[in-house]
């Protein structure tokens, strides 16, 4: 594992007209590294994913990545530079085919749409997909389109992939399945951070967890030192 | 995926030869008038559809960009004496301009709000040459009728010229259409169209492709612009910078299929047909007749058929083999 780390989070805050949603966040994401990303309902971690892949703009505070300032950056430009993401709420390209979606990702790094296919191809048998390519997006089960958009985020050729709540409403095969593709994920060399409520999927395979509860952090550490944190604990149960 | 191509490419030969003997067929100036608008409709269809289908970002005010290869051509003709076949290109490549210039503010706008600017620029323009003393206002622009042939693009004793130049620079607006469907561009245009932010999240520009979308879109409608000038001789506001253009322009992609390659060719069969019949029936221009039926034509689709014409013609074909198994389930 290098000793830089390639993403360091400090101090960030993002606060919507007055409602904080993060504050004062701060962590750091080796090269590699599975970090599992949980907390309650609205205890702002769909805002720190939008923050670190270019969709909001932090309040305070900086992100680097492998380095480099990246405070404030587009989508695109975070993408470009190896972070890709997925979404809680499903955003395939819906009339276009599994193939074609997974295209549009394997574009960024080289347009020509020979290359791109053959790209596309191999990350749709990555995750399991390659005898849907020529499905259409819209036409495939919600499970299904998850994989996708893992397949497209990976046809970016990311550094880093932000996973937002891949296993939800997924049943417990299909949640051994996804645990094992974040794994097969991290033997690529491709850090994660997970989005996750189903515990029985983060915990087994994470490096590390962060707890987040009314925008702040309340823990970082192992998955069995979390288990046992009374403030992870408080969190979830309530005081 | 190559067995499919093949019979393409014959099928598109086959429909260009046939395009090409219509009017060696069909010898009446009026009917082969009546063509030449088909493929005047046809033409700024596919213009359209480059923006609107594809890119997903519906323009209500195309005539914007027609009327300036209009105005332009025109202009550099009476001005300069500058052939329209150059004046056609400035045509278009100032269209392209103004369109990256008003498409850099409007593309902050989504949806409707886009569609509703591109209404008011065009609205804007339409009043700026009404009122413009160099551009003659409400009066119009003519074309000197002394200067026929080729290089001149005005022939005055028969309409083939006019319907080959139009049929040619239909086919080169298809050509550009194909070229980009095919590209990384097409494909980047339908995830626009598709998730705008899942698109961002994967690299692409939203502003960038927009703006190369209009910009191709404009060029393409200013040169259905230019030939428009040189074949009536003659433009004024209302002819060619007025709403009901911009309208039926989109309206043409929309009834056959936006973000189809030959959607908007088929649209303009349909439209023109309907829309020179009705002038038949209920008499010329200005009555308002044309508005009804667009109108109509909008809500039929909205309702019926989203995807247009060539949706229906996909639904079916969709259809037919399903329908086939059933027939053999039951033999």
């Amino acid at each position: 594992m290098n000793a830089a780390p390639l993403l360091a989070v400090d101090g960030l805050s993002k606060a919507f007209q007055g409602l904080v949603a993060n504050r004062d966040i701060g962590f750091t994401v080796h090269h590699g590294e599975i970090v599992g990303l949980i907390g309650p309902n609205g205890a702002g971690k769909t805002t720190l994913f939008n923050c670190l892949a270019g969709f909001h703009q932090p309040t305070a505070g900086h992100i680097a990545f492998e380095g480099r300032d990246i405070t404030g950056t587009t989508p695109e430009r975070a993408a470009a530079l190896g972070i890709a993401r997925t979404f809680q709420i499903v955003r395939v390209f819906h009339s276009m085919t599994a193939l074609e979606n997974v295209m549009v990702g394997a574009m960024l790094r080289n347009k020509g749409v020979a290359h791109a296919r053959s790209r596309a191809l191999e990350e749709l048998e990555f995750v399991g997909l390659g005898h849907r390519a020529e499905a259409l997006a819209s036409e495939m089960t919600v499970s299904e389109q998850k994989r996708l958009e893992v397949a497209r985020a990976l046809a970016t050729d990311p550094k880093l992939i932000l996973l937002d709540e891949v296993m939800a409403g997924l049943n417990q095969t299909e949640v051994r399945e996804a645990s094992q593709l974040v794994v097969r994920i991290q033997e690529r060399g491709i850090a994660s951070i997970i989005v996750e409520h189903v515990m029985e999927g983060i915990m087994p395979i994470a490096d590390r967890i962060l707890v987040l509860d009314y925008g702040a952090k309340i823990a970082d550490g192992t998955p069995e030192q979390i288990a046992e944190d009374p403030a992870v604990i408080a969190a979830y149960l309530g005081e | 995926m190559t067995t499919i191509h093949l019979p393409k490419t014959v099928g598109a030969l086959a429909l260009l030869g046939f395009a090409l003997l219509l009017p060696l067929v069909i010898q009446d100036p009026a009917r082969q008038n009546f063509l030449i608008l088909i493929l005047m409709g046809a033409q700024l269809g596919v213009a359209w559809n480059i923006i609107g289908g594809y890119a997903g970002q519906v323009s209500l005010g195309h005539a914007v960009f027609y009327g300036i290869g209009a105005y332009t051509s025109t202009m550099l003709s009476l001005k300069l004496g500058l052939s329209p076949w150059l004046g056609m290109l400035a045509g278009g490549v100032v269209a392209s301009a103004f369109s990256v210039a008003m498409g850099w503010p409007c593309f902050r706008l989504k949806g409707h709000y886009f569609a509703m600017a591109t209404i008011a620029v065009a609205e804007i323009v339409q009043v700026l040459v009404t009122n413009s003393e160099t551009l003659e206002g409400a009066v119009g622009l003519s074309l000197p009728m002394g200067n026929t042939g080729v290089a001149a693009m005005v022939f005055s004793t028969s309409k083939l010229p006019y319907y080959y130049i139009i049929l040619g620079l239909l086919v080169v607006t298809v050509l550009a259409s194909w070229a980009i469907e095919r590209s990384h561009i097409g494909y980047y245009f339908r995830a626009i169209k598709d998730e705008p932010e899942a698109a961002r999240a994967l690299g692409v520009s939203l502003t960038r492709y927009k703006l190369v979308a209009i910009a191709v879109s404009s060029f393409f409608t200013a040169m259905g612009g230019s030939f428009y000038a040189q074949k009536e001789m003659f433009i004024d506001p209302g002819s060619v910078l007025a709403t009901g253009v911009s309208i039926k322009i989109a309206l043409i992609a929309i009834l056959g299929g936006v973000g189809t390659l030959l959607g908007p060719v088929l649209g303009a069969g349909i439209l023109i047909t309907i829309e020179e019949y009705s002038r038949v029936l209920f008499g010329s221009t200005g009555s308002g007749t044309d508005m009804i039926i667009y109108a109509l034509m909008i809500i039929l689709v909205a309702v019926y058929s989203p995807a247009g014409v060539m949706g229906l013609l996909h639904e079916l074909r969709r259809r037919i083999p399903s329908l086939r198994a059933k027939a053999e389930v039951r033999a």
